[in-house]
């Protein structure tokens, strides 16, 4: 009688996960045995368990391990990504600690929460099989279901998490429709082999499982990276949402998702590109349209900043319709950036609003700039790098990634890529507007920086302004991270 | 000091720094470091004057890895040449009158105030230098946030329309040119260009019918920053929003970055398209020329009045260039330091007035000469150099603009422009005599106090200027004539050689000299028998012929006979 025989599996590429997952494991039952305890000590301890991830991580650059029988693989895609989710759920959790208290909403449940997400998002990154890119997914997205929600006394962040539960579960299910008929079409859930398959077909595009299969994962990952015409729950969700929280699904979760689609498409699907590339082409106007479009008219900062994300999602598909190595390393690059700058605002907002009023409009700044000059000064920065006006990694992200589509010859594309970049500018700069240019209506002696704030905002000022004036060493990163790809 | 143009970008910059560590209440220390620290930039920056050979080449240049990431190579590229020199030299001369004129008119947060004119400092001086066309553009963009923060924080009424608009405006150029970059860049590679100097792309042979695209786009961008009518709407607002130090900088150096870029970039990358729109852009110039001044007529407002004049002098500006040759090209510049001069002054005296006033409205003032003297004879003063009355330095440039117009094929463009002379003598005199002379009935103005000791030693440096640059402009023509030379060389395309040899052909361009009866013309022209002068000669070799009229180029050696000066002729 035959055994089983399992392969030799070699562990280390999925250490972090290992080791983040048990630390969430101790932090709740940290949690569930002293329910009275001090929730900021679980903070601290998540985020320095996340910078030990951090470490663990980078000291994986430059290896190339595939493990699992080719199901996961340690390489620096997967290593630069890792490192957007622990950036952005780092930058979180130390936002986080404030607003739960003020909100009255820091269960301790919390921290475990986000480092589940996080795990889930890793997976995603590093998974070379369908199955596992999925599993990372419903892990990341479950837990971010519950984030949603987590302020369980306020209606709205009731309603932001079954909202975007109801719909994420939709999606999710033309996500794993499309990889079932995927396999279907080509016998195997594993990337690198789909590609073999694939390309001994004679005329794959003319194989409708396969197609189809593929258009369906499409609109799985749009939705996930809330593309136009699949972006319907973000304004919600976002607005709903604990600020923190927004911040946090806003930058990581989105990453995840293009880590993922990134590696399907390019390394599974590149047979089909002239397929899907017009297919992004179009995607990618319309969502940067409608996002930029829609974000001119809201005076809700969150909600602002939830039609601002969905626009830079479609910048990044700008550079993922190019395809080319310089839109891929741009979008490496974008949501790098993305996570210090989208964060670093969104911990500005939490400062300027009062307790109980969670979703400020933007009058609620007016004349902040003045009151309190360096945290204006660094939402005045966040708010130039996210309309990509230079010197900051906002400008120098946008340029690499309408570089991408340039060169592959998308020149419409780029030219409606800067004009919808250069129609943001009025709802980024109305900002600015309302922090320096207007009478202060308030005294803002609410605004309190407590030190791990100011950590936050410090990390992600200096992400933001340093890579816009020297970006050869992140560039370079980004550019090795897609070598393998 | 192999780094003098990085000392004199990055001093303001220092300055910045040190401002951070100023109490804000302490506004004497505040605005006497900003003084000191411009002041410092240009006497630095006067080493370069004093350091400059006169050829057509960059110099102090500094080049140093910075980007190299993908399929780009951005380098820390930087140099001045004759056309840039005198830019940076007025960008670092104005500052310092900026920040004085600044001293009693703004109250208010002045320390955020003064960074913002040195970081405006800075990029202003980066943008002039930059050989590496990314840097350019970083500094280019970069400008607009000091001048956003200028206008819509220490503005008038209507300053956050005046200041949205204005970067909007901006903003959307130049992103369409950014686009123009990248595609360039693109073509550059694959003929074998390594890194974003300018100077790679200058011997690119791009097909003219990508040129044409990529012209209207770089051409867009600039028309938008000179501004060319129709896109002057932004100007108005701001210049009339913007407290006086932003409306001075504006109008004397951030309106000189969009001629600036057509001679660096739009005008010598793509010849031939140049060559295709100068009848377009030259028609624009010119109904530039007449319809800002025509408006101008009918202010009420003296600031806007100045405004709608800038529009009309960069019209001759424009014009100038798109002669393609070297008159028209030498008035240009020499028209862009005046105008920045000029220009510069009659903010400042707006603002003097409007200070003292709070007011600008031409109806509210009569008869002011009486009661302020020492204002009435500067402003005079400024008002005919405006206006370009021979002795002043408009005199100079105007002429040397309309003069080349005039031997090119724009000459029509050039008869009607020559109207605008006309116009702008109407507007700005009409101005003069209803603010200054007649009877003084308004009581508030019988009281009015005439010009401090600060404002006269703001004034002072300017009214020097434009008798200097009137009456003995060589020194400032001599440092940019090799680079212009080389210039029009660059700018002529090889298929249109056999043409313009015909138009400019010694015979025409004689009875023209001697008509005017004017020896202006060839006594410069009699200088550029320059080191400088082997540069252009050496590239007619291989593009073809150089523009017959201009018979200096050919000599050889130093002719150190002074070139004799429009107006000594009169």
């Amino acid at each position: 009688m035959d055994m089983i025989s399992i392969p030799a599996i070699n562990m280390t590429p999925i250490l972090p996960e290992i080791f983040l997952s048990s630390l969430a494991m101790v932090l709740l039952l940290i949690t569930v045995f002293s329910p009275g305890g001090s929730k900021s000590l679980l903070g601290n301890i998540s985020f320095i368990g996340i910078a030990a991830t951090a470490v663990l991580v980078g000291s994986g650059w430059g290896a190339n391990i595939s493990s699992f029988n080719g199901s996961v693989i340690l390489d620096n895609f997967a290593t630069f990504f890792k490192m957007v989710f622990l950036l952005s759920a780092g930058l979180s959790i130390l936002i986080s600690d404030k607003y739960m208290n003020r909100e009255g909403c820091n269960h301790g449940e919390l921290y475990p929460i986000i480092l589940f997400t996080t795990v889930g998002m890793m997976l995603m990154a590093s998974g070379t099989d369908l199955m596992v890119i999925f599993l990372g997914l419903e892990v990341m997205s479950v837990s971010l279901y519950v984030l949603a929600g987590f302020n369980r006394n306020n209606l709205k962040s009731n309603e932001a998490g079954l909202k975007y539960f109801l719909l994420g579960a939709f999606s999710t299910g033309f996500l794993l429709y499309g990889m079932a008929l995927i396999y279907g079409a080509t016998g195997t859930t594993r990337i690198a082999k789909i590609a073999t398959i694939i390309g001994q077909m004679t005329l794959p595009s003319a194989n409708i499982m396969l197609v189809a299969g593929m258009l369906l994962m499409f609109t799985g990952f749009a939705f996930k990276v809330a593309a136009a015409p699949f972006h319907m729950w973000t304004p919600d969700v976002y607005e709903g949402a604990p600020t923190p929280m927004t911040a946090f699904m806003s930058t990581g979760p989105k990453a995840a998702a293009f880590a993922a689609s990134l590696r399907i498409f390019l390394i599974a699907l590149p047979t089909l590109q002239a397929e899907w590339g017009q297919l992004l082409w179009v995607l990618a106007v319309l969502t940067m349209t409608v996002g930029n479009i829609t974000a001119l008219r809201q005076d809700n900062i969150k909600r602002m900043l939830a039609y601002s994300s969905i626009a830079h999602a479609g910048y990044c598909l700008v550079g993922f319709a190019a395809g080319n190595g310089t839109g891929t390393a741009g979008i490496l690059f974008y949501m790098l950036s993305y996570a210090f700058m989208n964060i670093g605002a969104f911990a500005i907002i939490i400062l300027v609003a009062k307790k109980g009023e969670p979703n400020g409009t933007v009058m609620d700044l007016a004349g902040f700039g003045f009151k309190h000059p360096i945290l204006a000064l660094a939402m005045t920065i966040f708010m130039f790098s996210l309309a990509g006006v230079p010197p900051t990694a906002g400008f120098i992200g946008k340029f690499y990634l309408f570089s991408g589509a340039i060169q592959k010859g998308y020149i419409w594309l780029a030219i409606l890529g800067v004009l919808n970049s250069a129609a943001s500018v009025y709802y980024y700069l109305r900002v600015i507007v309302y922090m320096y240019m207007k009478e202060p209506n308030e005294e803002f002696e609410w605004t309190v920086v407590t030190a791990p704030v100011a950590l936050a905002l410090l990390i992600a000022v200096a992400g933001t302004l340093i890579p816009g004036v020297v970006p050869s060493l992140l560039l370079e990163l980004a550019q090795n991270a897609i070598k393998l790809i | 000091m192999s780094n003098i143009l990085s000392l004199t970008t990055f001093l303001p910059l220092l300055g910045v720094l040190l401002l951070f560590f100023i109490p804000k209440e302490n506004k004497a220390v505040l605005r006497g470091l900003t003084l000191a620290v411009t002041l410092v930039t240009f006497i630095v920056s006067l080493l370069i004057l004093t350091g400059f050979k006169t050829n057509a080449e960059f110099q102090f240049v500094e080049n140093v890895p910075w980007i190299a990431a993908g399929p780009f190579v951005m380098r820390y590229n930087i140099g001045v040449d004759g056309i840039s020199l005198w830019l940076v030299i007025l960008t670092t001369f104005i500052m310092p009158i900026s920040v004085l004129s600044t001293w009693k008119a703004v109250e208010e947060k002045v320390k955020e105030y003064m960074i913002c004119l040195l970081i405006l400092e800075t990029s202003l001086i980066g943008a002039f230098i930059s050989i590496d066309m990314f840097l350019f553009y970083i500094y280019w963009e970069l400008m607009l946030i000091p001048m956003y923060f200028m206008i819509g924080i220490w503005g008038g009424k209507n300053r956050l329309y005046a200041t949205v608009k204005f970067f909007i405006y901006t903003m959307v150029g130049s992103l369409l040119m950014l686009v123009a970059f990248i595609y360039l860049y693109m073509l550059g590679t694959q003929a074998g260009v390594t890194d974003f100097s300018v100077l790679h792309f200058y011997n690119l042979k791009i097909d003219p019918a990508i040129q044409v695209w990529m012209f209207l786009a770089f051409a867009l961008a600039f028309a938008i920053k000179v501004p060319m009518f129709p896109l002057h709407t932004w100007l108005p607002d701001a210049h009339t929003e913007a407290p006086t130090a932003g409306s001075v900088i504006l109008a004397a150096i951030m309106l000189k970055m969009g001629t600036y870029g057509y001679v660096r970039f739009a005008m010598p990358l793509f010849p031939e398209a140049a060559h295709r729109f100068a009848p377009l852009l030259a028609t624009l110039a010119v109904i530039g020329i007449i319809y800002a001044a025509l408006v101008a007529m009918v202010q009420e407002d003296v600031k806007k009045l100045v405004a709608y004049s800038s529009v009309a002098h960069l019209g001759f500006v424009m014009l100038g260039l798109f002669a393609f040759n070297v008159n028209g090209m030498t008035g240009s510049m020499l028209q862009m330091l005046n105008h920045g001069i000029s220009t510069g002054a009659l903010f400042l005296i707006v603002g003097f007035i409007y200070e003292r006033r709070h007011t600008r409205l031409i109806t509210d003032f009569g008869g002011l000469a009486k009661q302020m003297p020492i204002f009435a004879t500067m402003f005079l003063i400024v008002t005919l150099s405006s206006i370009g009355v021979p002795g002043t330095n408009g005199f100079a440039g105007e002429f040397l603009v309309l003069l080349g117009g005039y031997e090119s094929e724009l000459r029509w463009w050039t008869v009607v422009a020559t109207s605008g002379v006309i116009f702008a003598a109407v507007y700005m005199l009409w101005m003069f005599q209803r603010v200054m002379f007649g009877e003084l009935t308004n009581p508030k103005n019988q009281s009015l106090l005439d010009l401090d000791a600060r404002e006269i030693a703001i004034m002072i440096p300017l009214i020097v200027l434009i008798f200097v640059m009137g009456v003995y402009p060589n020194p400032f023509i001599e440092k940019m004539d090799p680079a212009i030379k080389k210039l029009v060389a660059q700018i002529r395309p090889a298929s249109m050689d056999v043409k313009k040899i015909d138009t400019t052909s010694p015979a025409a361009h004689g009875a023209i000299q001697s008509q005017s009866g004017l020896q202006a013309p060839a006594g410069y022209q009699g200088m550029s028998g320059m080191p400088g002068a082997e540069q252009p000669a050496g590239h007619s070799g291989t593009n073809g012929q150089m523009p017959a009229g201009h018979p200096g180029m050919s000599q050889d050696g130093q002719t150190s006979e002074p070139a004799i000066n429009p107006h000594e002729s009169k």
